[in-house]
């Protein structure tokens, strides 16, 4: 049964590195405009379900998948060149990893390897793109300075408006604050809450208060096993699970 | 002992071998300057040797060495870097290529009078180019091949592995990474093989000596079939062949011989801090 607004559908989805089995049996339906969040201790599989919607998981020379996901009812694996399902599904990882060029070229990278050599249409998009991402205020006057010279906060912004140059339908956010002060990550937050009306956005964090605030749904990963799926709301007062209550109340983690 | 005793002696006997270390370079460039500077002079450099090498210029074995290199780095750096970027990113780590690196790292003690004799076999005598500028070229080439690959894949492997990570995820191919976010940052690592790779070229007499040297040829090669007189060899022959020659001619040479490997150096060198300057992670 597949939901018409889901924009990825994640059925009977399993990953192994070698032996180890880093996610098993995962049925998920991720819908269009949403923000949903994923919490759950270290080594319970969010990373892994991140890299696999992007097939950034293909880097991992060990690594097996089996199931199937699918982009608006395309199969990830099949349908779709990985290049293109890479810009459709962008990704933002937990440090701020802006390449060692200027800013303007972070930003232009994903369009310049896409062939786009057209200055108006390059200056356009870094623009609209730093714009969406908040940081054009602060950067447009030094755009060809080394984008390494910017704040953590500021750097982690960079990697938004990167992959937004390309105009993706999904945002894939990996504990994008775990390295941030209270204020940037406040300021990253508030953008992903406006960035929603656009994309559709999957948030990977380790800090249960921030699904809290941000996420419309939420799911809880431990040790591979999707325990419980829910409205963030729900999740964070009856929760159906002993073990999500015990996490999100800080009993482990 | 008394730690503070201890690292006392530490320190010195550390100091005493960086010491023993400068010594014999110190040495021979002072000897080598010292014997050969009276020699020097715009004859000497520019003008071609006469009288069986006992009057006259170098020139012949100057521009020799210089075309010997510049053939052999023509050849050793396109190839050995690709070679590199294969083994770093694209092979897996299989039977296949780490027979590959295997031989790569033997093929750096081969004594380089086997790539003379093999220069001769291969490039001399089967393709039949004959004693010339472009079979001394190749072999030293080859002779040069590890240098240039082991630390091409040195520098490949010491960009960042998020590099790569972030290009393909922004939607960039293999290819694209490599070329726009591995390669640039990879360059001055390779330009420091390419260093490496030059002065040792430069330098060696035994590969060149089946391969491409003259002993006494007055007259500039015209084309890459030609043979030519290069220093190193050169050097070998007026000091143990040729009776007669003046001292200050022998050590001449050997200074000419030296600046020449310093300044090509110095060219990479500069060259290199150029695209070091833009680097910056």
């Amino acid at each position: 049964m597949v939901d018409p607004a889901a924009k990825f559908s994640i059925r009977a989805f399993h990953v192994h590195y070698g032996q180890f089995s880093a996610l098993r049996d995962l049925n998920l339906e991720i819908l269009a405009n949403e923000i949903f969040t994923i919490i759950g201790p270290a080594n319970s599989g969010k990373t892994t379900f991140l890299h696999s919607l992007n097939r950034l998981i293909d880097l991992v020379p060990a690594s097996r998948c089996r199931g199937e996901i699918s982009l608006d009812g395309i199969n990830i694996r099949h349908g779709l060149e990985i290049e293109s399902l890479r810009r459709k599904v962008g990704i933002v990882f937990a440090l701020p990893l802006p390449l060692p060029i200027s800013i303007f070229e972070n930003v232009v990278y994903g369009l310049r390897m896409q062939g786009i050599r057209d200055p108006r249409l390059l200056n356009e998009a870094v623009e609209r793109s730093l714009r969406e991402s908040y940081l054009w205020e602060e950067v447009k006057d030094r755009l060809r300075t080394p984008a390494m010279n910017l704040s953590g906060g500021q750097q982690q912004r960079l990697c938004m408006a990167r992959i937004l140059a390309g105009q993706p339908d999904v945002l894939l956010f990996d504990e994008p604050t775990s390295g941030l002060d209270p204020i940037s990550t406040a300021r990253i937050e508030e953008t992903l809450l406006i960035l929603k009306k656009k994309y559709t956005i999957i948030l990977v964090t380790n800090n249960v208060a921030q699904a809290a605030r941000v996420g419309d749904r939420t799911a809880f990963f431990l040790m591979g096993d999707m325990i419980e799926v829910s409205d963030t709301g729900k999740m964070f007062t009856t929760p159906a699970d002993q073990r999500t209550s015990d996490y999100i109340t800080g009993k482990f983690g | 002992m008394n730690p503070r005793l201890a690292q006392k002696i530490a320190f010195a006997v550390l100091l005493l071998a960086t010491l023993l270390v400068v010594l014999p370079v110190l040495v021979i460039l002072l000897i080598i300057v010292g014997k050969g500077a009276s020699a020097i002079s715009w004859d000497f450099l520019f003008s071609m040797p006469r009288d069986g090498m006992t009057a006259g210029g170098i020139f012949p074995a100057i521009l020799g060495t210089l075309y010997l290199v510049i053939g052999a780095i023509i050849f050793a750096v396109p190839l050995g870097v690709l070679a590199a970027v294969y083994l770093v990113e694209y092979s897996s780590d299989n039977w296949l290529s780490r027979l590959v690196k295997l031989s790569i790292v033997n093929l750096a003690g081969v004594p380089s009078v086997v790539y003379g004799l093999f220069g001769l076999g291969i490039f001399v005598t089967f393709f039949g180019f004959g004693a010339s500028i472009l079979s001394g070229s190749l072999t030293l080439g080859i002779m040069i091949l590890p240098v240039i690959i082991t630390s091409s894949r040195e520098a490949l492997e010491s960009v960042p592995r998020h590099f790569r990570t972030v290009s393909l995820s922004l939607g960039a191919s293999r290819w694209q990474t490599i070329r726009h976010s591995v390669l640039p940052h990879a360059l001055p690592g390779i330009l420091t093989g390419m260093i490496l790779g030059l002065g040792r070229a430069a330098g060696e007499t035994a590969p060149i000596l089946f391969t491409v040297a003259a002993f006494y040829l007055p007259r500039l090669p015209q084309s890459v079939f030609d043979q030519t007189m290069a220093l190193p060899y050169h050097l070998y022959v007026i000091s143990t062949q040729v009776p007669g020659i003046a001292e200050n001619v022998r050590y001449g040479t050997a200074l000419v011989l030296l600046s020449l490997v310093l300044l090509l150096n110095l060219a990479a060198i500069l060259i290199r801090s150029r695209f070091r300057r833009k680097k910056k992670w």
